[in-house]
């Protein structure tokens, strides 16, 4: 639950809707308006600011982080896990990093011509 | 004041086929607990002893600092309880019945019953007669949530309801919670829900509380590692693991107390790891119940 609370968050920043500095809704607050429990966003809060998406000024309430990439991290940081989670599936393939390259571009090209196909 | 809403501590109560042990619980204020469990568990049981419609032979329970039952006249101002068995008048209509809780409780907020009724699709000029199930389910619910109880005790508020009818419920429930002084207890047989919006879970089995903490800790400690184990590997058994399932070269370990270390500790036997899953309450509470059986079983054959 709080992995969805996290997506839903860290889509916004992503996209502008809560821009880099801007203050966010308090804890209680966003568990209102998402109709889910106080401990899951607390948890889905804390798990940001580990990942150094939002920070939490004491007494302040909490922040996106200052940084004015923050929304390209995340898209980032988006890619990154699903390579890796590529990688992994690779492996249990017995797949080299050479024969991986050729289907990551085999799959560019899919991907390039059903957008051609598309428009 | 007390910080908590309630607290049980010690509780038991016998009855001929059934035994509730030991019952020990504390909700925070500003928090809402989940009670969970299989039919016959013990849940209503627990919420009647709560409410003081049952005494409890032995242990101490308090409801907003007030002892019950002694002291159950005072706290109930401050509570508000709903449950399947509570009837409406079948020949007066809702707003009858809105009329009357507005002259017994001060706190009644007519306004915000106003609200309710827009949001629960009621009319206050229905009778409680040609009310769908639905709807009077809604309908108790209304009354009860208008008076603003510093306490909400329900018993299986969402059973039988459709899924917008679950919703809205369920979405009242958290919107009282933007209040941190008040408090919800709700029993629940739709784990989703608890999964949902509860702070806290509490997972009855026999007349025992399994488990009772926060939500996010509970779930965390649940895991189902997906293996595959080579001809000739033997899977060990490994400390936090409460069972395995093989299929040929498969297996699915199921761990109630995870550990980062634990993959690494079946890639050394020999087995590798596939995946590393989340469990839903639902997965987790269909784990626990067997394994609950599972060990009642061995030791009455013991």
């Amino acid at each position: 639950m709080y992995l969805q609370i996290m997506e839903q968050i860290k889509e916004r920043i992503a996209v502008g809707d809560w821009a880099a500095g801007q203050p966010i809704p308090s804890i209680r607050q966003l568990a209102v308006d998402a109709g889910v429990s106080v401990i899951t966003v607390k948890r889905a809060y804390l798990e940001l600011e580990r990942g150094g998406v939002i920070v939490t000024h004491q007494g302040k309430g909490s922040f996106v982080a200052s940084d004015p990439r923050v929304g390209k991290r995340i898209r980032e940081q988006e890619l990154a896990e699903h390579l890796e989670q590529a990688v992994r599936s690779a492996a249990l393939l017995g797949l080299s990093s050479k024969d991986l390259e050729k289907r990551i571009r085999a799959s560019y090209d899919r991907v390039a011509d059903a957008e051609k196909e598309s428009v | 004041m007390n910080n908590l809403a309630i607290e049980l501590d010690g509780v038991c109560k016998s009855y001929r086929f059934f035994e509730l042990e030991n019952i020990a619980l504390q909700l925070p204020r500003g928090t809402i607990m989940g009670l969970i469990g299989p039919n016959g568990a013990g849940k209503s049981t627990t919420i009647r002893i709560l409410m003081a419609l049952v005494h409890q032979d032995r242990g101490e329970v308090r409801v907003l600092g007030h002892r019950m039952p002694d002291e159950q006249v005072a706290a109930k101002w401050d509570v508000g309880f709903a449950s399947d068995d509570m009837r409406l008048y079948d020949s007066m209509t809702l707003g009858w019945h809105m009329n009357f809780m507005k002259s017994i409780y001060n706190s009644w907020d007519a306004a915000y019953a106003q609200l309710l009724l827009k949001r629960f699709g009621l009319r206050a000029e229905q009778k409680i007669k040609g009310l769908s199930h639905g709807q009077r389910v809604k309908a108790t619910l209304l009354l009860v949530f208008a008076r603003r109880p510093k306490l909400l005790v329900l018993d299986e508020p969402t059973t039988g309801l459709d899924p917008v009818a679950r919703h809205e419920i369920l979405r009242e429930l958290t919107d009282v919670m933007a209040d941190d002084d008040r408090a919800v207890l709700f029993s629940s047989q739709n784990t989703q829900d608890v999964e949902q919006i509860s702070d806290r879970i509490t997972f009855i089995d026999r007349g025992h509380i399994i488990d009772s903490m926060d939500k996010e800790t509970y779930l965390d400690r649940w895991r189902r590692l997906r293996l595959e184990v080579p001809t000739g590997v033997a899977i060990p058994a490994l400390p936090g693991v409460i069972g395995i399932r093989r299929s040929g070269h498969l297996a699915v370990a199921t761990a109630n107390a995870f550990t980062p270390d634990l993959p690494s500790a079946y890639e050394n036997s020999g087995a590798r790891v596939h995946a590393v899953e989340n469990m839903t309450l639902e997965e987790i509470f269909v784990a626990n119940v067997e394994r609950s059986r599972e060990e009642v079983e061995a030791w009455e054959a013991m």
